[in-house]
């Protein structure tokens, strides 16, 4: 009972920070007129004050407004790798873990070899050989994402497939498709969410990661990683260049982070993978 | 125990295969021609033409993937085109100080999750599990390129306590190795706290406890023992993460190891260096996990005595 009020607690705050967070990047042109754009090399590097109140980067850019944009950036990414991840992964997932056989091994050898590598290493490996770009960075990702969900859905479907209602609809003529629709992933759905919740947090984290190592999003876009890097050299100057963008996403990953624990309290959710 | 070492060492076989194979397939991900990419658009054909035969791309696909299997066999990684030298001598001089500083990570990490972990644990519910949980909440959150620069700014240029970057005696390592290890400490001390919790409720407790065996010593030494039979799995996984992580540490902190080559030879193109780093680190991973598998099955009693 207490597991459940300390989730429902962390649900509502992780929720309430990212909507805002989303709410904010959406009415981002309301919320500051400055153009996260536009430079003004007169006011370069200025401290936080009126009119700017996050202060102006190298090349006089509003912090606040490119700040706002990063978090269009990142949201963007983190929910596109993580929709596409998904649907990858409870595709061959469910269909390893229903069929089994031949279908199971090259799917789960799949999956140890893209596991074999620390994933930050093979997104970097993959962002340079095919170019730094918002699209690269979220194909990358989406190419070694899938791999985890896939295995969770496979270890679910797995079980679920020998409990007795799979054999009661197979005996009435149901087909394996309409099985894994109707009756298995809403099932597997609490674990995947769960999982998506944190694989989003990780998915914002590596577009940072990519795009501070100059592979990400190329300039002039507002990436909070770019900024962190742009900022860097300008630590004893004008440390507001990489404070801002960097507890923009710790704070993004904090709420990811308690919604996903607060989820997993909730729904009562143990990964079988 | 030999019979479960030499069956884990021919598993891992087909998974180093699968590593090689992907590496192998990564210069051909490459859009457009890649030895163009590495020596630009202004190289003479004769240029391209040798180095594309150097690189074996004249040839068909199969006959070059079974000369990069052959070269991978006899520790030939190619030439590096950025440093003029042999792949395998260039990581060879960079891959000690990733090893030191990945090192000093894993010790710290180590030494400060698994008695924080296990005080959280012992005083569930208290002022100093609260802070315990919320440290390593934030030690999860806080991405290490931002926690470096921040970390420089505190400790390097305000309080000019420790060196900026660089590579030298024990003060340098001290910053690069807390920004590294921070994350892995996040997870490690959560993990410990838990894996405690659980142990601390089984029966042996109780009975020790029933037994009056002193509170230090039921948790010390009979819930510790078991609590931490997990935490080595992930230990080790994080261990070999840190390898991957190393890249952005030591693009922070110019760190001349192995992650600060990766990015020296992405902006450079130099394909085969790329390569030969990537393998690197793999191979590197995947090893760090077979020794933590077999670490595993030596001190976990169930499997030691399954043979």
């Amino acid at each position: 009972m207490r597991t459940r009020r300390r989730g429902y607690r962390a649900v509502r705050v992780g929720a309430a920070g990212l909507l805002l967070l989303a709410l904010a990047a959406i009415a981002a042109p309301l919320l500051t007129s400055a153009d996260p754009y536009a430079p003004a090399l007169e006011e370069r590097l200025r401290p936080p004050g009126p009119g700017h109140p996050l202060g102006q980067d190298t090349l006089g850019r509003d912090v606040l407004a490119r700040v706002l944009h990063g978090a269009r950036i990142s949201l963007l990414v983190g929910a596109v790798t993580v929709g596409l991840s998904i649907a990858a992964g409870l595709a061959l997932g469910a269909a390893a873990g229903y069929a089994g056989g031949w279908l199971d091994e090259v799917v789960m050898r799949g999956i140890d070899l893209l596991l074999a590598f620390p994933g930050l290493l093979l997104a970097i490996a993959l962002a340079a050989v095919l170019g730094p770009s918002v699209r690269n960075v979220v194909l990358a990702l989406s190419l070694l994402g899938w791999a985890g969900y896939a295995r969770l859905v496979r270890a679910e479907v797995a079980v679920l497939r020998r409990r007795e209602f799979v054999h009661a609809a197979e005996a009435l003529g149901a087909r394996p498709g309409r099985i894994i629709l109707r009756h298995l992933l809403p099932l597997v759905a609490p674990a995947v969410l769960v999982q998506a919740t944190f694989g989003m947090a990780g998915a914002i984290v590596a577009e940072a990661s990519l795009s501070f190592l100059g592979l990400g999003a190329p300039p002039p876009l507002a990436s909070w990683g770019a900024m962190v890097d742009e900022g860097r050299g300008f630590l004893l100057v004008a440390p507001h260049l990489i404070v801002f963008p960097g507890m923009a996403l710790a704070a993004t990953v904090l709420m990811l982070q308690l919604l996903g624990d607060g989820l997993r309290d909730l729904l009562d959710v143990q990964d079988r993978a | 125990m030999l019979r479960r070492v030499l069956r884990q060492l021919v598993l891992v076989l087909p998974t180093l295969l699968g590593v090689v194979t992907l590496v192998f397939a990564f210069l051909h991900l490459v859009p457009g021609d890649p030895v163009e990419i590495m020596l630009g658009e202004s190289a003479a054909p004769a240029d391209v033409a040798a180095l594309r035969h150097d690189l074996g791309l004249d040839r068909p696909l199969p006959a070059q993937y079974a000369r990069f299997l052959m070269r991978i066999a006899h520790g030939d990684l190619g030439r590096s085109i950025a440093f003029r030298a042999p792949v395998a001598t260039v990581i060879g001089d960079r891959y000690p100080a990733t090893l030191e500083l990945a090192g000093a990570a894993f010790l710290l990490a180590l030494s400060l999750a698994v008695p924080l972990g296990v005080l959280a644990a012992a005083r569930a519910g208290s002022m100093l599990d609260r802070l315990t949980r919320i440290a390593s909440l934030a030690g999860a959150c806080l991405p290490s390129f931002w926690l470096g620069p921040l970390l420089i700014l505190g400790f390097s240029i305000g309080l000019g306590w420790l060196p900026v970057s660089g590579r030298g005696g024990p003060l340098h390592l001290i910053l690069p190795a807390v920004t590294l290890a921070l994350g892995m400490m996040g997870v490690l001390v959560r993990l410990v706290r838990a894996s405690m919790l659980e142990a601390l409720g089984e029966d042996y407790i109780r009975t020790a406890r029933a037994k009056g065996t002193p509170g230090w010593r039921v948790v010390a030494v009979h819930a510790l023992r078991n609590a931490l039979m997990p935490v080595t799995t992930v230990a080790g996984l994080q261990a070999g993460a840190l390898l991957a992580g190393a890249i952005l540490t030591e693009t922070i902190f110019a760190w001349p190891g192995l992650g600060r080559l990766v990015v020296e030879a992405i902006s450079a193109r130099d394909y085969p260096l790329v390569q030969g780093c990537v393998l690197t680190i793999g191979v590197s991973y995947v090893t760090v996990n077979l020794v933590t598998d077999l670490v595993y099955q030596a001190i976990d009693p169930r499997l030691r005595d399954a043979d």
